[in-house]
C-alpha cells in the first residue's frame, strides 16, 4: 500500500472538510476515527451556518468566508459525485432574530449596526414585518433583525459527502482507528502517525479530533488548550411546515460569547428538512459528563414555546447532546504546531464547527501548500497564548 | 358513552381505548403517512409503534391503542404531519 | 408544574415483575410507589380486560399505586434516583407531572414483540402478534375475521387460542423455526418450565378442537393488497430462513399477526446507565444492574416468560428493600425459580432464534423503518454509499429510526441489516417517550427534597 501524504485524525465535519480540500489539492490523505464517521460532535450539531451570532472580528470573517464557501463546494461535490451522494439539506433560508425584552432591543439592533459594518445583511424589521417573514411567531416582540444569509445544511450528510470525494479521489476513511501518537526520526523530523493498529507514515498530521483534540495534542508532545462544553438539543415529532427560518431570541449572542460554567440557554428555533423542529440548545461546562438534565431540557421548552406559542401542544420526541469543542479565548484553532514538525490542529469551533468547516478546510489546504490564505490565518494560530500557556492540567 | 368519529357518532364503552372503538367499528386504519400517504392502522397494540396515531380533540399525534376514550371525544383522522388545533 | 414527593422504594411496570417485585418489597415494610403506564394492574401477561370496572389484583396495604402514569426519564440524584411521570390520558397535553425520589428504584419495563420486515409489512392488517393479543385480552376485539398467526415461538399458540376466543378464524399458525417440540423434549427445559408446559398443553388443544393447522418452518414473505390485507404469500423455509423456490402459496386473510420474539423496553435502564450485554440488562443473583440502588426484573434482563418475570420480580423487590435498609430474608424459593427459569429460558432461545436469512425477504422498496418509511435500498446506500457505519450517522443519514418510536421497532432490524454488532444500538432514548413542549416545559420541580433512605414506619 501507498503511504499517505498527510493523515487526518477525526473523521467529523472538520476532519471531512480538511480531508476534502487537502485531496483537491492532490494530497493523497486518509482519515482516521476511533469511531465511525461523522458520529461525534458533528452528529449532534444542528447545522446552522450562521453569520447572525457572530460580532465583527477574525471568527466573523472566517464564518462569511465558510458562508460563502459551503454552497460552492457542495455544488462542486454535485458535481463531482452526483447529486444524490453530494445531497446536504443545504437551505439558505435566512435567520430572524427577535428580542422580546426591552432590555434585549436596544443592544441587538446595535449588534446588528456593527455587524453591518463588517459587511453582514443584517436588515431591522418591523414586528409586523417578522410577523410577516414568520407567521407564527410571538406576537410580543421588541425588536427585530433578518439575516438573509443565515442557512443550513445537515451535518452528518455533509460530512460522509465530504468524506465520499475523499474516497472518490483515492483516499482512505478508516473507522475503528484510534490514534495514540507521533513519531518522530532521528532528526527530529515527522515520521509516522501512531495508532492501536499500528504506525502509519506519513508526511503530515491533522488533529481534527473535535472536544478529544487536547487529548491527542498531548499524546503527540504538544499540549493545547481544547475543553468540551456540554450542549443539548430538542427535536419535536414532524410537523408541517410552520417555521420558515432560523428563528432565534436575541439572548443567543450573550451566551455565545460567555464563559459561564453554569447553565446558559438561548433559543434557537428551525425546521429541518423531514419536518421536525431543532430546539436548541443549551450551554454548560461540565467537562464530558453526558448526564441529561430535566431543568435543561425544561428551559429549552420554555423559552421556545415563548417564541412559538403554537408549538405548546407538538410532541417532543428526542433529546440529544454533544460537546462543543472550545478554545479558552473561544477562536478557532487552525494551523501548525511550530513545537512539533509535521503536527497540525484544526479544532476548537465550538458551536459554530458546521458552519466554519468549509474555511477552515480551505485555510488548512492553502497553508499546508504555503498559499496565501482568503482568510487572515493569525489569529487562529496555534501557538497563542490562550491555546499553548492555559493547557489544563 | 358517545364519542365523534370523522364526524359521524359513534357508541363507545368506559375502558375502551380509542383504536378499540375504531377496530370494532370495522375501521382497521385511521391515518395517512407523510411521505407516502399510505393508509395505517394498529401495528403493535401497546404503545411503541406509534403508527396508530389518530387526532382526538384537535390534537394530533394520540396513540389510539393507548388512549381511554371518554364522552363526548372528538376523533379524526390523521393526515400526515398535522399541528394541534 | 412538577410536584416532588419521596418515596423509598419506586417500581415502574406491573407486569409479574413489577408485581411480584412491589409485594416483596410492601412485604418487609418498605414503603413502594408502583407506577404503570396502564390503567389497570397486569401487565402483558395479565393484560386484563379494560372495559370492566374490576381489578384483578390487590396489591398491599399502603403501595401506592399511579396507574396511568408513564414514566418519560430517570435522572440520578443524591442518594437514588429521580422519575419523571405525567400521569392521565395517553399523550394529552393536559397529564400532570410528578417527580418521585427514590433510593431504589427496581426497573421492571417489560419487552415488545420484535417484528420482521417483509413486503407489504406496512399495509393495515398486518399486526405484532402482540397486538392481536392485547386487543382480545383487554378490548375483546379481533384483529380480523380471517387472521394467519406467523412468527417463532411458543407465544404464537396464546394468540391463536384468544384470537379464537374473540371469534376470528384463524387460519394457520406459521412456525418459522422447526417442530414445537424441540424445546419440551430437552430434559432441564422440560423440567424447568413444567407449569409452561401445562399451559401450552391446553392452547394445543384449542388448536385441535378448531383444526387450526400448524406448520413449521414456513413464514409470511409477502402481504398483498392496496389499502388493508387481502391475501399474503407463505413459503417454506430452509435452516437459515430463506424461502425455498417453488414452496409459496397464497392465502386470503384479512389480517396477519407476526412476532419473531422480543425485544426488552431499555431506555430507562440505559438513561439509569445500566450495564446492559447481549442487549438485556445485566444483573447479579439480587437482580442488581451495575448501578447501585437500581434492579432490574422480567423480560428487561432476558427472555423467559410470565413466570420466570415474577421470580425475578419477587428477588429484585427484596433487594429493594434491602438496600433501603429493610430487613429481609434472602428469598430462596424465588431464587431457586430463577435458576431453573432461566434454563428454560436458554432451551427457548435455542429452540426460537431468529435466523439470518430473513433478510432475502426484502425487496429494494421494502420499508425497514415503518415511522420515515425509509425503504431497504436507502438504508444499504447510507451505509455504502455515505460509510454511514455507526448507529448515530447511520440514523442521521438514512433516517431510519428518527421517527416518532425512535427506533423501538426498526432498531434491531436495522442494525443486523447494516452489520451493527449491537442489539441494543438503537435503544438510548433520553426521553423514554414523548411529551408536549408544554408539558415539558412546566417539568422540572421546584424543590429537591433530600432522600433519607430507610423504612417508614
Ligand atoms: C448541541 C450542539 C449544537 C450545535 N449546533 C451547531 C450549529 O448549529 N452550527 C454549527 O456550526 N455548529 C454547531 N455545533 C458545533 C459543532 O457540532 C462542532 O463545532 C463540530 O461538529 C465539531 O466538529 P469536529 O469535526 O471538530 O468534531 P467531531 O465531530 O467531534 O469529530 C471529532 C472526531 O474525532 C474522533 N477522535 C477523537 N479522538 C480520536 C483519536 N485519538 N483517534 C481517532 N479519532 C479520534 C472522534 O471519534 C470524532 O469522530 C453544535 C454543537 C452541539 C453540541
Ligand atoms: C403485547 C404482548 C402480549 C403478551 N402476551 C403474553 C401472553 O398472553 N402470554 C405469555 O405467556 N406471554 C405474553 N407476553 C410475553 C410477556 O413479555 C411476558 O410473559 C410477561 O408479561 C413479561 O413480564 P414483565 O413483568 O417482564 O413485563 P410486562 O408484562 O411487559 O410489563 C411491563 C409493564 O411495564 C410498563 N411500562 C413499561 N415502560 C414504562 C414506563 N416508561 N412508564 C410506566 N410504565 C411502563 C408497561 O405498561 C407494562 O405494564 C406478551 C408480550 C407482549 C409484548
Ligand atoms: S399500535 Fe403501536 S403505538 Fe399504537
Amino acid at each position: 500500500m501507498v503511504s499517505p501524504d498527510i493523515v487526518v485524525i477525526g473523521a467529523g465535519v472538520i476532519g471531512a472538510a480538511c480531508a476534502e480540500a487537502l485531496s483537491a489539492a492532490g494530497a493523497r490523505v486518509t482519515v482516521l476515527d476511533r469511531g465511525a464517521p461523522a458520529s461525534g460532535t458533528t452528529a449532534a450539531g444542528e447545522g446552522n451556518v450562521l453569520v447572525s451570532d457572530k460580532a465583527p472580528g477574525p471568527e466573523l470573517e472566517l464564518a462569511q468566508a465558510s458562508r460563502k464557501l459551503w454552497p460552492e463546494l457542495l455544488a462542486a461535490l454535485a458535481e463531482e459525485l452526483g447529486p444524490e451522494l453530494a445531497d446536504a439539506e443545504w437551505e439558505p433560508k435566512g435567520g430572524l432574530v427577535v428580542a422580546t425584552g426591552d432590555e434585549s432591543a436596544a443592544p441587538l439592533r446595535d449588534f446588528a449596526g456593527a455587524q453591518r459594518a463588517a459587511g453582514v445583511r443584517a436588515d431591522p424589521v418591523t414586528a409586523a414585518e417578522a410577523g410577516a417573514l414568520e407567521p407564527h411567531l410571538t406576537k410580543a416582540i421588541t425588536a427585530a433583525v433578518h439575516y438573509p444569509e443565515d442557512a443550513q445544511l445537515q451535518p452528518v450528510l455533509a460530512a460522509t459527502a465530504l468524506l465520499a470525494a475523499v474516497r472518490a479521489r483515492g483516499g482512505e476513511v478508516r473507522s475503528g482507528v484510534r490514534a495514540i501518537g507521533i513519531e518522530a526520526d532521528a532528526g527530529g523530523a515527522f515520521k509516522a502517525v501512531l495508532t492501536d493498529r499500528g504506525a502509519i507514515a506519513c508526511a503530515a498530521v491533522v488533529n481534527a479530533c473535535g472536544p478529544w483534540a487536547g487529548a491527542f495534542a498531548a499524546d503527540a508532545g504538544a499540549p493545547i488548550a481544547v475543553l468540551p462544553r456540554r450542549g443539548m438539543v430538542l427535536v419535536t415529532a414532524p410537523l408541517p411546515y410552520t417555521v420558515r427560518h432560523k428563528v432565534y431570541d436575541a439572548d443567543y449572542v450573550g451566551a455565545v460569547a460567555s464563559g459561564d460554567a453554569d447553565l446558559q440557554t438561548s433559543t434557537v428555533v428551525e425546521s429541518t428538512g423531514t419536518g421536525t423542529i431543532l430546539i436548541g440548545s443549551s450551554r454548560q461546562r461540565v467537562g464530558f459528563e453526558e448526564r441529561f438534565e430535566v431543568r435543561v431540557l425544561a428551559e429549552l421548552a420554555r423559552k421556545a414555546q415563548r417564541l412559538f406559542p403554537i408549538l405548546a401542544r407538538v410532541p417532543v420526541m428526542r433529546a440529544y447532546g454533544g460537546f462543543r469543542p472550545y478554545a479558552p479565548d473561544h477562536l478557532p484553532i487552525i494551523g501548525a504546531d511550530p513545537r512539533v514538525p509535521g503536527l497540525w490542529h484544526a479544532t476548537g469551533h465550538e458551536g459554530a464547527g458546521i458552519g466554519l468547516a468549509a474555511a477552515t478546510g480551505r485555510m488548512i489546504a492553502d497553508l499546508y501548500a504555503e498559499k496565501e490564505t482568503a482568510v487572515d490565518a493569525s489569529p487562529f494560530r496555534v501557538d497563542r497564548p490562550a491555546v499553548i500557556e492555559e493547557v489544563a492540567a | 358513552m358517545r364519542v365523534r368519529v370523522d364526524g359521524e357518532v359513534c357508541e363507545a364503552e368506559e375502558g375502551q381505548t380509542v383504536a378499540g372503538v375504531l377496530l370494532a367499528a370495522g375501521r382497521n386504519s385511521w391515518r395517512s403517512t407523510r411521505r407516502g400517504g399510505r393508509p395505517r392502522g394498529v401495528f403493535c397494540g401497546i404503545g411503541v409503534c406509534f403508527d396508530c396515531l389518530v387526532v382526538v380533540n384537535g390534537v394530533p399525534d394520540v396513540r389510539a391503542c393507548q388512549r381511554r376514550v371518554e364522552p363526548d371525544d372528538e376523533i379524526r383522522t390523521q393526515h400526515g404531519a398535522e399541528l394541534p388545533s | 408544574m412538577s410536584r416532588t414527593v419521596v418515596s423509598s422504594i419506586v417500581v415502574i411496570g406491573a407486569g409479574p415483575a413489577g408485581l411480584a417485585a412491589t409485594r416483596a418489597a410492601a412485604d418487609t415494610g418498605a414503603d413502594v410507589t408502583l407506577i404503570d403506564a396502564a390503567p389497570k394492574l397486569g401487565g402483558q401477561y395479565h393484560r386484563q380486560d379494560a372495559r370492566t370496572g374490576d381489578e384483578r389484583f390487590a396489591l398491599p396495604a399502603g403501595v401506592q399505586h399511579l396507574r396511568e402514569s408513564v414514566v418519560w426519564a430517570i435522572e440520578p440524584i443524591d442518594g437514588g434516583h429521580r422519575a419523571h411521570v405525567r400521569t392521565g390520558p395517553a399523550d394529552s397535553p393536559d397529564r400532570t407531572g410528578t417527580s418521585i425520589d427514590a433510593a431504589a428504584l427496581v426497573l421492571a419495563t417489560g419487552a415488545y414483540d420484535r417484528a420482521l420486515p417483509f413486503p407489504g409489512w406496512d399495509l393495515p392488517g398486518v399486526f405484532t402478534a402482540g397486538a392481536a393479543q392485547a386487543l382480545a385480552k383487554g378490548q375483546g376485539v379481533a384483529v380480523g375475521s380471517r387472521v394467519l398467526v406467523a412468527g417463532t415461538g411458543p407465544f404464537l399458540l396464546p394468540v391463536a387460542s384468544s384470537l379464537v376466543g374473540v371469534g376470528a378464524e384463524v387460519v394457520a399458525i406459521l412456525e418459522a423455526n422447526a417442530a414445537v417440540r424441540g424445546w419440551l423434549s430437552n430434559p432441564f427445559g422440560a423440567l424447568a418450565g413444567a407449569g409452561k408446559a401445562g399451559e401450552l398443553a391446553a392452547y394445543a388443544a384449542t388448536l385441535v378442537r378448531h383444526r387450526i393447522p400448524y406448520r413449521a418452518r414456513r413464514a409470511v414473505i409477502e402481504a398483498h393488497g392496496a389499502d388493508r390485507v387481502e391475501a399474503v404469500t407463505t413459503a417454506r423455509l430452509d435452516a437459515d430462513w430463506s424461502p425455498l423456490p417453488g414452496s409459496e402459496k397464497t392465502m386470503e386473510v384479512d389480517a396477519v399477526a407476526v412476532g419473531f420474539g422480543f425485544t426488552p423496553q431499555l431506555e430507562l435502564a440505559v438513561s439509569a446507565r445500566c450495564e446492559l450485554r447481549d442487549g438485556f440488562v445485566v444483573v447479579d443473583a439480587a437482580q442488581a444492574t451495575s448501578v447501585p440502588g437500581v434492579f432490574a426484573a422480567g423480560e428487561l434482563t432476558g427472555i423467559g416468560g410470565a413466570t420466570l418475570s415474577a421470580a425475578e420480580g419477587a428477588v429484585a423487590g427484596a433487594a429493594a428493600a434491602r438496600h433501603v435498609g429493610a430487613e429481609v430474608r434472602p428469598p430462596l424459593q424465588a431464587m431457586r425459580r430463577i435458576r431453573s427459569g432461566r434454563r428454560f429460558a436458554a432451551a427457548l432461545g435455542e429452540a426460537y432464534p431468529v435466523r439470518p436469512g430473513w433478510r432475502t425477504w426484502l425487496r429494494d422498496d421494502t420499508l425497514v423503518c415503518r415511522c420515515e418509511e425509509v425503504d431497504y435500498a436507502a438504508l444499504r446506500g447510507a451505509r455504502n454509499d455515505r460509510d454511514a457505519t455507526g448507529s448515530r450517522s447511520l440514523k442521521l443519514v438514512s433516517r431510519a429510526g428518527l421517527g416518532l418510536c425512535q427506533g423501538r421497532v426498526c432498531g434491531a432490524n436495522v442494525a443486523e441489516l447494516s452489520g451493527i454488532d449491537d442489539p441494543a444500538a438503537f435503544a438510548g432514548r433520553p426521553m423514554a417517550v414523548p411529551l408536549r413542549l408544554c408539558e415539558l416545559a412546566g417539568a422540572d420541580p421546584e424543590a429537591t427534597p433530600e432522600i433519607e433512605p430507610g423504612v417508614k414506619v
